[in-house]
């Protein structure tokens, strides 16, 4: 059958909230692409570890280059954009979200909405948890020739952030990467507009958390990894300290009580799920090519993602974590500092085999991503380690973030529906 | 004892390299009681090691020779082959006699590893080295001293000599003269390459990654004089080239030598890079652990590692292939090596814009055949010999 004759999937089901994203981003992406004419500055930054507020403070609109690359993931386009780059050179063995980005910028840089993206007055390079960010950022700078205010984020090997790292981070604000967004925009850093938009932060990320935390409910009302993904949009990009990004966790909080209210479970692209079988915690970052497939060998099953380690990757905050107005550069570098792949290995272990705990869950789920190394380096080692301490089963799938190539569907559902009829056989009898 | 022939010391230098259980290691140990301490690549500060009276034992993964049983359970088949060797080695017992180990900040597979470290070696000293990449003295410059003075504590709560300045003073002494050999072997090579052959140099390199400074110095000064001293080494018509991408995982001797077979004299490199990393001398006067900071951030190589923060992006290169008289550049990484491919292009534009002709090719730590490599290897050198102008 040819692509054309092939029938259109059904419209997803979409929230109050998820509409008012859409209209939020919708929104943004205008401003970008109206920025030539506007002369508003934009800075392309990276998820874990952006400086949401700062840039706000200063009236600069963010370009997040692997949420473009993960767009054009799902709108189809990333397998031509990748193709496109390594014709250009770049190795079949690097991250494909670098690559997908280069081709997408080789192709002329048009977003996910259809505009052109303008391109950076500042690539705001925040070296947090990925190697790979500072070499993507070195080779945008040699396509777009603009500044790069380069933040080094210390890894916490050790379990703790110290004094000496948080110092580290706080000093680069202040010498760096604030005179630098000074020169940028002509503006004086005002700190009393960075703790407005810090005080707002710390209200979605309350709203935030409640909604995450709603998935220890049996069942969830949510998914917490594919679902996640549209509850996280907001806080993860461009709109972190914003009243927008207040209004939508307010709405999608009260929308997700009605759901516990109900005893609702999550809802999926294809509707309302069905009954809640197996509670799993998922490992690594989706598949973004075949999203709503790889999601619906879930839901297909009866399986919900009650917490996922990718939903922490804009930061943690489960664990306590908010921005503190009171002390805007300081919580700046906490944040930092606490993003998911800046976390030691153990460390991971230790928040996995507690949230299978917290979280009631069956087992857990690896989906290890051929293109990140940050999470996918020593997975197989958290499989063994976190099964041994919570004694609950761990499986493991390989995909990649957004070269449909490395996206086998056959195999994964295969390993998946393998793995959730030995969560069945393992189930405590009583349990259905 | 009489001077060792070339020989003899090639012959040494090669059971070095080969010895995973690092015997020399084991016996410096027994004789000293001294405390041993491994290092991943690409660099650490090793005088503050040695100034605390710690051998510092280089470990750059494994060979083609070495079977790879559990390794391979901890890693998929897309990450690169030094961590899966590393985890066999320590899990086979061969690092035993290491008291701890080092890892620095230059990939994300080397970092999450130094988390794996210290929960399958729970009694080792681990130390996840975090490099900055930050080249401001009061920033990364401070983070950096910070970062060595807890090494430094570490070392003193494993029973090393406290960290003593007049020491430290000694010790970078020995590594500047350490370096001076280095770069002269390099510097010679340039010039007469058909004198010091790039497998050989390479197994002098790694030798004196188990030895302490001192015997490694050694090594070096004698390997020149034999090396030089041998009437047989005749120059061929073989064609100059660069090789880089091979800072981490190494490549298997055989491909240095079927390279050099395939009609390449190997003129640069940055093959065990730790001994070239900080490019000069470094300061002895005022405060040593300041000095130790200040190369760091100041004279050290512009390696794939390293956020390029105000230069140009192959500067460096370009200027050792002019110093090498480089014909062409063969860009050798290892498979999966995020810094060195995701720097290639960039790279390789560079390499583009002075003109000189290059190709790439990828290997792994146990590549076992070479015959695509030396055709490819051997048609490149064959094209600079008949065509170029470089």
């Amino acid at each position: 059958m040819s692509s054309a004759a092939r029938p259109a999937p059904p419209e997803a089901q979409k929230d109050q909230s998820q509409l008012r994203q859409k209209q939020m981003i919708a929104r943004h992406f205008d401003r970008l692409a109206a920025a030539p004419e506007t002369g508003e500055k934009c800075a392309y930054t990276f998820v874990p570890g952006n400086l949401s507020e700062l840039l706000l403070s200063f009236g600069v609109l963010p370009v997040l280059p692997e949420i473009n690359s993960l767009q054009s993931a799902m709108r189809g386009k990333s397998a031509e954009y990748i193709s496109i780059a390594e014709k250009q050179g770049h190795s079949e063995d690097v991250c494909t979200y670098v690559k997908s980005d280069i081709g997408m910028l080789l192709s002329g840089n048009i977003g996910p909405t259809g505009q052109r993206l303008p391109n950076p007055d500042l690539l705001l390079l925040s070296y947090t948890g990925c190697f790979t960010f500072m070499k993507w950022f070195e080779l945008l700078r040699e396509e777009y020739h603009c500044p790069v205010a380069m933040l080094h984020v210390p890894y916490q090997a050790d379990g703790h952030v110290t004094p000496a790292m948080r110092q580290y981070v706080v000093e680069q604000l202040r010498r760096k990467v604030i005179p630098m967004l000074e020169q940028l925009t002509g503006r004086a850093y005002d700190e009393e507009r960075l703790r407005e938009c810090l005080k707002l932060s710390a209200q979605a990320e309350d709203d935030l958390v409640w909604v995450l935390h709603s998935a220890r409910s049996v069942p969830s009302p949510i998914d917490s990894y594919f679902g996640a993904v549209y509850y996280l949009g907001p806080i993860f990009s461009s709109f972190r300290g914003t009243p927008d990004a207040v209004a939508y966790y307010r709405e999608l909080r009260a929308e997700i009580a009605d759901r516990v209210r109900l005893g609702k479970g999550p809802v999926t692209p294809d509707g309302e799920m069905g009954r809640e079988r197996f509670r799993v915690v998922v490992e690594g970052p989706p598949n973004w090519t075949s999203f709503r497939q790889f999601w619906k060998m879930f839901s297909d099953e009866g399986a919900v993602a009650v917490a996922s380690t990718y939903a922490k990757v804009g930061g943690v905050y489960d664990l306590g974590f908010r921005h503190d107005p009171d002390h805007p550069l300081e919580t700046l570098a906490d944040y930092c500092l606490g993003c998911y792949t800046n976390l030691s290995l153990p460390t991971r272990i230790d928040l996995l085999v507690r949230y299978l705990r917290d979280y009631q869950a069956d087992g857990f789920l690896i989906n290890s991503v051929k293109s990140c190394n940050s999470f996918s380096a020593g997975q197989l080692h958290i499989l063994r380690e976190v099964e041994s301490r919570s004694g609950r089963p761990g499986g493991f799938i390989e995909s990649d973030l957004v070269d449909p190539r490395y996206f086998s569907a056959a195999n994964i559902k295969n390993r998946l529906e393998s793995y959730f009829q030995m969560l069945e056989q393992k189930r405590p009898e009583g349990r259905a | 004892m009489s001077a060792p022939t070339l020989a003899e010391l090639l012959e040494r230098a090669g059971g070095l390299y080969r010895d995973y259980r690092l015997g020399s290691v084991r016996e410096w140990k027994a004789r000293t009681g001294g405390l041993a301490v491994g290092y991943m690549p690409i660099y650490v500060p090793r005088e503050l090691l040695h100034a605390q009276g710690v051998l510092p034992v280089g470990l750059m993964g494994g060979r083609d020779d070495l079977e790879i049983i559990k390794g391979d359970a901890y890693y998929q088949s897309y990450i690169c082959h030094i961590p899966r060797s590393t985890i066999e080695l320590g899990l086979n017992g061969s690092l035993d006699c290491l008291d701890g180990l080092l890892f620095p900040a230059i990939c994300d597979v080397i970092r999450n590893l130094s988390g794996m470290w210290q929960m399958l070696f729970p009694d080792k000293l681990v130390h996840y080295l975090d490099l900055p990449q930050n080249f401001e003295r009061e920033l990364g410059g401070e983070f950096y001293r910070q970062d060595l003075l807890a090494l430094s504590g570490l070392l003193t709560a494993r029973g090393a000599a406290a960290l003593d300045p007049e020491a430290l003073r000694r010790s970078i002494s020995l590594y500047n003269e350490n370096r001076r050999l280095v770069r002269e072997l390099y510097d010679l090579r340039r010039q007469k390459p058909w004198t010091l052959p790039t497998h050989e140099l390479y197994l002098v390199l790694r030798a004196a990654l188990v030895l302490p400074v001192e015997d490694s110095s050694a090594l070096f000064r004698d390997y020149r004089e034999l090396a030089e001293a041998d009437p047989g080494r005749k120059p061929l018509d073989q064609a100059r080239v660069l090789l880089t991408g091979s800072f981490c995982e190494q490549p298997p001797l055989g491909l240095i030598k079927t390279l050099e077979r395939a009609g390449c004299y190997i003129v640069d490199d940055d093959f065990v890079q730790v001994h070239r990393y900080i490019r000069g001398d470094i300061a002895t006067e005022g405060d040593p652990l300041e000095n130790l900071v200040r190369a760091f951030l100041e004279d050290a190589a512009a390696s794939s590692t390293r956020y390029i923060d105000e230069g140009v992006k192959g500067e460096e290169l370009l200027l050792r292939a002019r110093e090498s008289g480089t014909e062409g550049v063969l860009f050798c990484a290892p498979s999966f090596c995020d810094p060195a491919l995701l720097d290639q292009p960039m790279l390789v534009r560079a390499v583009d814009r002075q003109g000189l002709p290059w190709t790439a090719f990828k290997y792994s730590e146990n590549s076992g055949q070479f015959q695509v490599i030396r055709e490819q290897a051997g048609t490149f050198a064959d094209s600079i010999k008949l065509w170029s102008n470089a």
